[in-house]
């Protein structure tokens, strides 16, 4: 029987420290829906979508009711819209971007992403002309999200594609300047992307998945901010072991909800992604983790190890609570969705060479920063190329979402609001990039991608 | 609890209940219960900083109503009493705290 304690200790974990599923996904593959007619296709797709998410929505709440865990979002993530592109014979890509956002709208979720392509290595004839039509897609339509592979561990990294996607992030801001270049939000650049990613904007349904799977995102940093104050004086090992046995409990709650949703939906479960996700409420932040470990302020000296120990405790601890462990799988560090980010690049704490060095060390990458509206494609493309080669030679996920705000400079803000919060523009290293990103061509694998 | 493995998992709610402590609390929700007929298997209690905690593990196998309908009961009956009463599956702090 459960003791009174552990029954107090779940309610508390929901009632004040912001414990919540953060998403349920359920994965389309939309591979038999390609034909030459983009009508015809958009047509399957729609069919398709909103016939197997039909319930996602009344399942999600009524799992939040019975077990008394809000579930903040249901999503649906489908196969990257490239491949369906490919066999449409009149080049136009937004028209499946439309459908997607119909289809989501339909069934009630309040993302869908797979406007993707995986270009790690090269473009195929739907690759370029989805990218090429990312900014008009993202502009034109509200609750679709896209993403772009351009780098593997295995094949190195696509430099022309990072070029191409720093032009892209600028017209993706440009098209959407009214909303403080609300566009560049719904667009992530990938290295070593996972298939199975719940988490918006970066979720699609890879090649290599079911038909239809449902991949849960946990949350709970606000869980794990008051396990660490508890042991305030305690030394490493304490504090790692307290972080393990919260993920643990964090996890297993995604783990009976995603099993709970499969099974009611009557779909595969695919996996849980052990990510601590923050969100711009109070005390739901992984920034305020790492200051309860004893820094000042998150981006000082010392938050790199801080970073890294929580990462890796999460995981352990995480790992053990579910069957099926995947998707990105580590401690988020988005500005604009946390906080106690924002107040740390406030203070001047939190620099963008900080961030990059904490992307070592845990999930994502460079996630939900503004910049100067004025700066060039060429030094997004070069922040994407740094990135991307963390990721690459760490054999490890790594991501761009950046945002130039249009009109904006150092110390304004921007303003999207709900999830996606506010964060204030950053500066960057005034020097140019040009000649460098200009090169052209591929960035070879690394020497241990030789493994076989 | 002897009857521990004779009731079915599927059918255990806990029902929480978090608040100043007041008269009627304990009758107000084993009314609610009864009427429904709804067993409770065990109770429990403790003060927090002198708020009530109180925990009623229940079986629902035998329930006249659903666990969403049960939910708007004692939702309404804590108001009226001026505290907090939840439920929720059992599951949820099961699969929590037992491996």
């Amino acid at each position: 029987m459960l003791t009174i304690q552990e029954i107090l200790e779940t309610i508390k974990m929901v009632q004040e420290e912001h414990l919540d599923i953060r998403t349920i996904t359920m994965g389309i593959s939309l591979r038999d829906c390609c034909d030459s007619d983009v009508k015809r296709s958009c047509a399957k797709i729609y069919d398709k979508i909103t016939r197997l998410a039909v319930n996602l929505v009344d399942v999600g709440e009524d799992l939040s009711r019975e077990f008394g865990i809000p579930i903040v979002n249901k999503r649906i993530s489908v196969t990257p819209i490239a491949l369906i592109a490919e066999s449409n014979s009149s080049g136009n890509c937004v028209e499946y971007a439309r459908t997607l956002d119909r289809a989501a709208s339909e069934v009630g979720v309040n993302f869908i992403g797979g406007y993707s392509a995986l270009v790690h290595k090269g473009f195929t004839i739907g690759d370029k002309r989805l990218i090429a039509s990312i900014p008009e897609a993202l502009a034109e339509t509200e609750r679709v999200c896209a993403s772009v592979n351009v780098a593997t561990t295995k094949s190195g990294i696509n430099m022309d594609a990072v070029y191409q996607m720093g032009s892209v992030v600028k017209k993706a801001a440009e098209l959407t300047a009214d909303r403080d270049g609300l566009g560049c939000a719904k667009l992530v650049v990938f290295a070593n992307v996972p298939e199975d990613n719940p988490f918006m904007a970066g979720a699609f349904h890879g090649v290599g998945e079911a038909e239809c799977v449902i991949n849960m995102g946990v949350s709970g940093p606000g869980v794990v901010k008051s396990a660490v104050e508890r042991v305030k004086d305690a030394d490493f090992g304490t504090l790692s072991e307290t972080i393990k046995k919260t993920a643990f409990k964090v996890t297993r709650m995604g783990e009976l909800v995603g099993r709970a949703a499969a099974e009611r939906l009557g779909v595969p479960f695919g996996i849980v992604d052990l990510s601590l996700a923050p969100t711009p409420a109070v005390g739901d932040s992984v920034a305020e983790i790492i200051e309860a470990m004893g820094l000042e302020r998150c981006g000082t000296h010392g938050t790199t190890a801080a970073l890294a120990l929580l990462n890796d405790a999460v995981k352990k601890g995480g790992a053990m609570a579910s069957s099926y462990v995947g998707g990105l799988s580590g401690a988020f560090i988005p500005v604009s969705e946390d906080a106690g980010m924002i107040r740390a690049v406030e203070d001047g704490a939190l620099s963008l060479d900080k961030l990059e060095a904490m992307t070592c060390v845990c999930s994502v990458g460079l996630d939900m920063i503004a910049v100067p509206g004025d700066t060039t494609a060429e030094t997004i493309a070069a922040i994407i190329a740094d990135e991307m080669a963390i990721g690459v030679i760490n054999q490890k996920t790594t991501a761009v979402r950046i945002i130039p705000a249009p009109g904006k400079v150092v110390g304004d803000y921007v303003e999207f609001g709900g999830l996606l919060g506010r964060a204030p523009v950053m500066a960057l290293n005034g020097f140019s990039s040009c000649e460098f990103v200009a090169r052209g061509g591929r960035i070879p694998a690394p020497i241990h991608s030789l493994r076989n | 609890m002897s009857e521990k493995n004779s009731v079915s998992q599927k059918s255990r709610v806990i029902i929480s209940v978090l608040g100043p402590d007041t008269v009627g609390i304990i009758a107000g929700v084993a009314n609610i219960l009864s009427d429904n007929k709804i067993n409770i298997l065990d109770i429990s209690q403790t003060i927090i900083q002198e708020f009530l905690a109180m925990v009623l593990i229940a079986d629902m196998e035998k329930s006249t109503i659903d666990l969403y309908r049960l939910k708007e009961l004692l939702a309404q009956k804590g108001e009226e009493l001026g505290i907090r009463i939840d439920v929720q599956h059992e599951d949820a702090f099961s699969f929590m705290h037992r491996i």
